[in-house]
């Protein structure tokens, strides 16, 4: 373990969403691992205290699968359940309600959230806006914080939030595509319309990470945390990718704290102009 | 009578709860969900809840996702 190496957790500060209060701005999936071992140590490695879980049919028949509850130790990690797998606002809320009901009986902190995706297509994976607004509208009703995966689209960003998001969480580049942040732009100005004269709403880049460097980015543009999980579960080395991840947050949040450099067309020297010896002959 | 489990037909005898029906699947309880006929129905009342012929069950759990 290079635990050793890692700085106090108050470096990055804490993320609040919501009623929750969590340690690490990074919020990992648990999808996809070869095994429970090996997501088991990823999720530790990466330093995250929240976790995305689906909802799926226990197979009713495959009596030696292992439940992911016999893996996941759930009084160390708030689980974020998710409604992946939806295509309309009415079977999003059903699964929100399910989720919620096994939480409830884990007595897990995660029984009050939801994330949120209600998607249009299964080529793209992208959300479908219309559905993701009346199912956030609908949670929020029943009691649900909500935490909604988005576009990159501002305006629908702000409609969530309008919605009664707790956050909204725009993707870089679609689910899994490992494309890093498509449009920074659109993310600066998502930032923009969801914190304006509310800096603390928390808004965090859900989907599209492929590598360390993508969440330094997406930290970089100012938002609160990042969530991603196939560029850990997928790497060829995902124990040490997801070492990488946990430096990169912490890196790009205090690189944005830090207050960068402005970018210039031309060059600036870093060393004296003065004192030059004589050149020339 | 006939119930429909996760997309799949199942038999069961009149009167039994839902209780009974995790029981005869054998999973753990506090591992699962359910809904019937497209409604939660809420871990209290599974001892309680007889089920009817027709009956169609969601039974599910929390797996690995993103």
């Amino acid at each position: 373990m290079s635990t050793a190496t890692l700085p106090p957790p108050t470096t990055t500060g804490t993320l609040r969403i919501g009623s929750h209060e969590l340690k690490s701005r990074l919020i990992i999936g648990t999808g996809k691992y070869a095994t429970h071992e090996q997501m088991g140590e990823a999720l530790e490695r990466s330093g995250a205290d929240c976790i995305t879980v689906a909802i799926r049919r226990e197979r009713l028949i495959d009596a030696e699968g292992r439940n992911l509850l016999d893996a996941i130790d759930t009084s160390r990690y708030t689980l974020l359940p998710n409604t992946a797998g939806c295509f309309s606002a009415d079977d999003a809320v059903r699964v929100a309600r399910l989720g919620r009901e096994i939480l409830t009986g884990l007595e897990n902190p995660g029984a009050s959230w939801v994330k949120l995706e209600v998607l249009a297509d299964t080529r793209t994976l992208l959300p479908d806006p219309i559905e993701t607004v009346k199912a956030t509208e609908q949670l929020v009703a029943d009691g649900f914080e909500v935490l909604c995966y988005s576009s990159d689209d501002p305006i629908v960003a702000r409609r969530l939030k309008n919605a009664g998001a707790a956050s909204v969480m725009p993707a870089g580049s679609p689910i899994g595509s490992g494309q890093g942040i498509l449009n920074p732009n659109n993310i600066r100005i998502c930032l923009e319309y969801l914190k304006e004269g509310d800096p603390d709403y928390p808004v965090i880049v859900d989907a599209g990470v492929g590598a360390a460097s993508d969440v330094a980015a997406a930290m970089e543009l100012g938002v609160d945390g990042v969530l991603l999980n196939t560029a850990i579960a997928h790497a060829t080395d995902p124990l040490a990718m997801a070492d990488a991840m946990r430096h990169a947050l912490i890196a790009g949040r205090l690189s944005y704290l830090s207050g960068r450099i402005p970018k210039r067309l031309y060059a600036t020297a870093s060393s004296p102009t003065e004192g030059v010896i004589a050149l020339g002959r | 009578m006939r119930l429909e489990v996760n997309g799949e037909a199942r038999e069961l005898e009149t009167g039994k709860t839902v209780a009974d029906l995790l029981g005869d699947l054998g999973v753990n309880t506090n591992h699962v969900a359910v809904e019937l006929n497209r409604e939660l129905l809420p871990r209290a009342q599974h001892t309680s809840h007889a089920l009817s012929e027709g009956d169609r069950l969601e039974v599910v759990t929390l797996v690995g996702g993103g």
